[in-house]
């Protein structure tokens, strides 16, 4: 018996190029001429592009059958290759957005690009997993990475405290995590989701060790898609790292958390569906209300997004909640859909330069449209799709997610959701208003006085990409919706 | 059974669409265009073919049927079945005609009224119509929904960027409002999905029977949403802010087409798909429907600024439309339906004539803006058959509207039709009492000096002027259409509860 086919590798052949495209950057690196290395961010975008290609073509070739891998610890079925293929586009975007941004915080290290690739392959891992301590490996490579990258801007102290906050807080919840699957083993004699899956239906309900697990498990997962009260984490972090990690933290590692949330709870945990639903519930209820309520009073823009992370990862816990396929096909689709407004957003956040700092606070905001309407066009479009205002996207994914609690005869949280939609347009829109409806300051020390918009090429087509995605998928989401159903076929 | 179809049988198939797109392809033009006055042009040219185009929705219509017309339906979301679904009847006929008639009206009467930023103001107000078009056409409810939403951005802009002093504070609360109320809309609308056959055909949901107890739960949901558009009493705070903050065309679009929208809301759905709940709470919306009238003439008694007059009248007229609609019979709906019409062209006249001072004086309170009769006779003259037709003076459009409604409500009430009538003498006192302040009135230093309207500010009032009169003296053009589709309500609503 060989320990590896050639299947196995095969069936991981993108993680496998993504991994090894990271560390070939590392090894190129101290290769490269001082000028050249701008390159390696266009030789990571090649490897995500071959990433890209194979997986899709993978996704092509499945045909509806899942195909496990590694005598059952991982799989590549459509579920994990769909969010596979999500989050090499996400990276791909944060690599352009991060070209430019780099440039201008004078963090411009070719290691960046290294981090991005291996944290992806960690991501890509996490999603394909169907081994509690597989997907743990994932989430570690991936949170490992991205510790380092939110300390990126070594030279402020606001960056480095952010990773060290990120790291200590992270190390907490991977523990506890790790915790929570130490006592599934001991309770079910297996860390594999089908094992555990058939040791739960083996043991009397309510058996107070897996109610204890579980609950671990929730907490490790809520840490890393920051749900109330396991997000304290979010705003320093956010506000402290450099805007490009910022984006990706919030989009990516949301993403990716919330993929393997869903495979571990529904595969693995189906059998405490009507304990850990109530769990989720009062959690999503918490995450909604406190991450609206607060970000409402914020006046720095990262910190605001922060807080708006955290509420739409309330909303997208309600397709979690609802546990059901189209609750499964919501939460897709609303990660999706967040991905572009909020990587758009934080674009525009990137451009703006108030002397030789980020202008990142709200009043930098000030007369946008005046001094570049375009950037304040795109930036009003992701800010009325995060508040889900059709026709932007941002409203189909809500659309979905009420849809889903609804069907699963949670009304009540669904008007619960809308009350706190309503409440969060109050803060998107007030960037629209400093944007469009006040003038920038003309003296120093007035609002908007200052302030440069940077637009690079790269960053550009960033915006580009996100803003066209905010409004295509917001007019046209069938292929999206249908890609999303069928993404959860190997879930049922 | 009866079968609701969807009918096509013009010349022109992709009529409606058009309409939806065609201020969107105008919208994309004015990219190309790089100075202000050749992107008021294309504006103007979008709107002016949008209204010519929308015609023959008139002249093909078919008054005989109750069907929707000029119907399309193409596939636009398969999981849940969604579809692009538009089509009129006579109902939305007339609101889809109002709208395409005001828009190149509004596009004229901000040729030199906005200075600052024309483009984005054209593209706003462009955007607005093709909302407003698509409201009135969707027969798909989550089609609709967008349609419904979409608005709020381009009005929240409309208001914000080019408004009054206290713009801001108009514009987020006019967007808070509206949006707090659509959000428990689209609540309503995905629980009628899973309770109404999976389906969210507006045609099919108004055929499908729900219990009393969801029904009471809906129509309360439907009822906030519609009433904070309306506005009803006491959703109604936002209105005089908005009113007065936003530019004359912002105005003119709120008061002449957005405030129908809550109607055309109530008429649409609440009592096709919720028929027995509209019977049993229907004291509650007749007794608000009368406070809004007495109400709101009572507070248009009390302003000194002319928006705000005009405002709170707005309040009191929608008060006649929505009495008109629950009191369920053919006069009553019939009259909401022409009230809705001849409100939109009487005040969207009277606010034009407030924007047009307001170019000339910089106020808009009455106290600075008297005795124009004798620098300004024709624009005394417009004014003056604007308020009279708002009072509802014989001979004008508003007197056989309220009349209708007021014969509707007699019927179904003598109290009720006795308390509206009193709003009917209220309104001719404020409008009265205001006209002859303005027109009449002492001239003050610097209104003795004005020059009147020019042929271009009056051809933004001609055309309303002459509608006024046009459905004053023979209504019937404008009634016809009407007849089928509201008998073909109370067929619908007869239909049963679940048991």
């Amino acid at each position: 018996m060989t320990f590896v086919s050639t299947a196995d590798l095969l069936a991981i052949l993108p993680e496998l190029l993504v991994m090894a495209g990271g560390c070939l950057v590392l090894v190129l690196d101290p290769l490269t001429s001082k000028d050249r290395k701008g390159r390696l961010a266009y030789f990571s975008l090649a490897v995500l592009g071959a990433a890209f290609v194979v997986g899709y073509w993978f996704m092509g070739a499945l045909t509806g059958s899942p195909r496990p891998a590694f005598s059952g610890l991982y799989v590549l079925d459509a579920y994990g290759s769909f969010w596979k293929l999500l989050l090499i586009v996400v990276s791909g975007l944060v690599i352009l957005l991060a070209k430019a941004h780099l440039k201008l915080e004078e963090i411009d290290l070719p290691e960046f690009y290294a981090f991005i690739l291996l944290s992806l392959s960690g991501m890509m891992v996490m999603v394909s997993g169907t081994d509690l301590l597989v997907i743990y490996l994932g989430l570690e490579l991936m949170s490992l990475s991205l510790y380092v990258m939110a300390g990126f801007k070594r030279y402020a102290l606001r960056s480095l405290e952010a990773a060290a906050k990120y790291f200590i807080l992270g190390s907490f919840s991977s523990g506890i995590l790790l915790y929570g699957i130490s006592l599934l083993f001991g309770r079910t004699g297996s860390t594999t989701l089908a094992g555990i899956r058939d040791g739960i239906a083996g043991l009397p309900a309510g058996d107070p060790i897996l109610m204890l697990a579980m609950s671990l498990l929730i907490v490790g997962f809520g840490f890393k898609v920051s749900a109330v009260p396991f997000h304290m984490w979010t705003p320093d972090v956010y506000e402290g790292s450099p805007t490009s990690v910022t984006a990706y933290i919030s989009v990516a590692s949301k993403a990716a958390s919330f993929a393997a949330f869903l495979r571990v709870f529904l595969e693995a945990l189906g059998g405490l569906k009507d304990d850990w639903q109530m769990l989720l519930v009062a959690v999503s209820v918490a995450t909604m209300i406190l991450g609206n309520v607060v970000a409402i009073v914020q006046t720095n823009i990262k910190r605001m997004l922060a807080y708006s992370s955290i509420a739409h990862a309330g909303y997208a816990l309600i397709g979690l909640v609802a546990a059901d396929a189209f609750g499964v096909a919501s939460v897709i689709l609303y990660l999706a859909i967040y991905a572009f407004m909020n990587l758009g957003a934080f674009a525009v956040v990137t451009m703006l330069r108030r002397g030789g700092l980020e202008g990142d606070d709200i009043d930098d905001f000030t007369g946008l449209a005046r001094r570049n309407k375009w950037a304040a066009f795109v930036m009003l479009l992701f800010m009325f799709s995060l508040a889900g205002i059709p026709p932007t996207a941002g409203f189909i994914a809500k659309f979905y997610v009420f849809m889903a609690a609804v069907g699963a005869g949670m009304t009540w949280l669904a008007v619960l959701a809308v009350v706190f939609a309503a409440i969060s347009a109050y803060f998107y829109l007030r960037v629209v208003m400093v944007m469009y409806m006040r003038e920038p300051g003309e003296t120093a020390g007035t609002p908007g006085y200052d302030v440069r918009v940077v637009a690079s090429p790269a960053t550009i087509a960033v915006l580009l990409v996100a803003a066209l995605g905010v409004i295509i998928l917001g007019l046209f989401p069938d292929p999206l919706i249908q890609a999303a159903q069928s993404a959860i076929l190997p879930l049922r | 059974m009866m079968q609701d179809v969807i009918l096509n049988t013009t010349a022109l198939p992709h009529l409606l669409t058009l309409l939806i797109v065609l201020p969107l392809i105008g919208v994309a033009m004015m990219v190309f265009f790089k100075d202000d006055a050749a992107v008021k042009y294309v504006a103007f040219w979008t709107a002016g073919l949008e209204f010519v185009l929308s015609l023959p929705l008139y002249l093909w219509f078919d008054p005989a049927r109750y069907e929707m017309q000029f119907g399309e339906v193409v596939p636009w979301i398969t999981t849940p079945p969604i579809s692009y679904a538009v089509g009129i009847d006579g109902i939305s006929l007339w609101l889809v005609l109002l709208t395409t008639l005001l828009t190149p009206i509004c596009v004229v009467c901000s040729w030199t009224a906005i200075k600052s930023r024309v483009r984005e103001f054209m593209i706003a107000l462009l955007v607005m119509e093709t909302a407003m078009v698509g409201v009135f056409c969707a027969l798909n409810f989550v089609l609709f929904y967008v349609f419904w939403e979409a608005m709020l951005i381009p009005m929240y802009l409309l208001i914000g960027v080019w408004g009054g002093a206290d713009r801001i504070y108009a514009a987020i609360k006019f967007f808070l409002y509206t949006l707090a109320g659509s959000l428990l809309l689209l609540i309503a609308i995905i629980v009628l999905y899973f309770q109404g056959g999976q389906t969210f055909d507006i045609l099919a949901l108004s055929r499908a029977q729900y219990s009393d107890s969801l029904q009471a739960w809906l129509f309360w949901a439907f009822f906030v949403a519609f009433a904070v558009k309306v506005p009803m009493f006491p959703f109604h705070t936002w209105l005089p802010d908005a009113h007065v903050q936003a530019p004359t065309a912002g105005s003119v679009i709120l008061a002449s087409v957005l405030l129908k929208m809550g109607a055309y809301g109530f008429l649409r759905f609440s009592l096709p798909m919720l028929p027995d709940a509209s019977q049993r709470f229907t004291p509650v919306i007749l007794a608000l429907s009368v406070i809004a009238i007495l109400y709101g003439a009572y507070m248009a008694l009390a302003q000194s600024d002319l928006k705000k007059l005009i405002a709170y009248s707005s309040v009191s007229h929608m008060g006649f439309v929505t009495l008109g609609i629950f009191v369920f019979n053919t006069q009553g709906i019939e009259g909401a339906l022409l009230q809705m019409l001849n409100h939109g062209i009487t005040t969207g006249g009277l606010f034009l004539c407030v924007g047009l001072i307001y170019e000339r004086t910089h106020s808009r309170q009455i106290a600075d803006n008297g005795g124009l009769s004798k620098p300004m006779p024709r624009y005394a003259a417009c004014l003056v058959i604007f308020a009279l037709s708002s009072l509802g003076l014989p001979g004008t459009n508003s007197f056989v509207g309220e009349f209708l409604v007021l014969v509707g409500s007699f019927i179904y009430s003598k109290t009720i039709a006795a308390l509206a009538t009193l709003g009917i003498i209220l309104a001719a006192v404020y409008l009265l009492w205001m006209v002859q302040r303005i027109a009449f009135g002492v001239p003050t230093g610097k209104t003795a000096k004005l020059t009147d309207l020019n042929w271009c500010e009056m051809a933004t009032l001609v055309p309303l002027i002459i509608l006024i009169f046009w459905i004053g003296v023979f209504p019937n053009p404008f009634l016809t259409p009407m007849h089928a589709s509201v008998a073909h309500i109370f067929d619908v609503m007869e239909r049963g509860v679940l048991p």
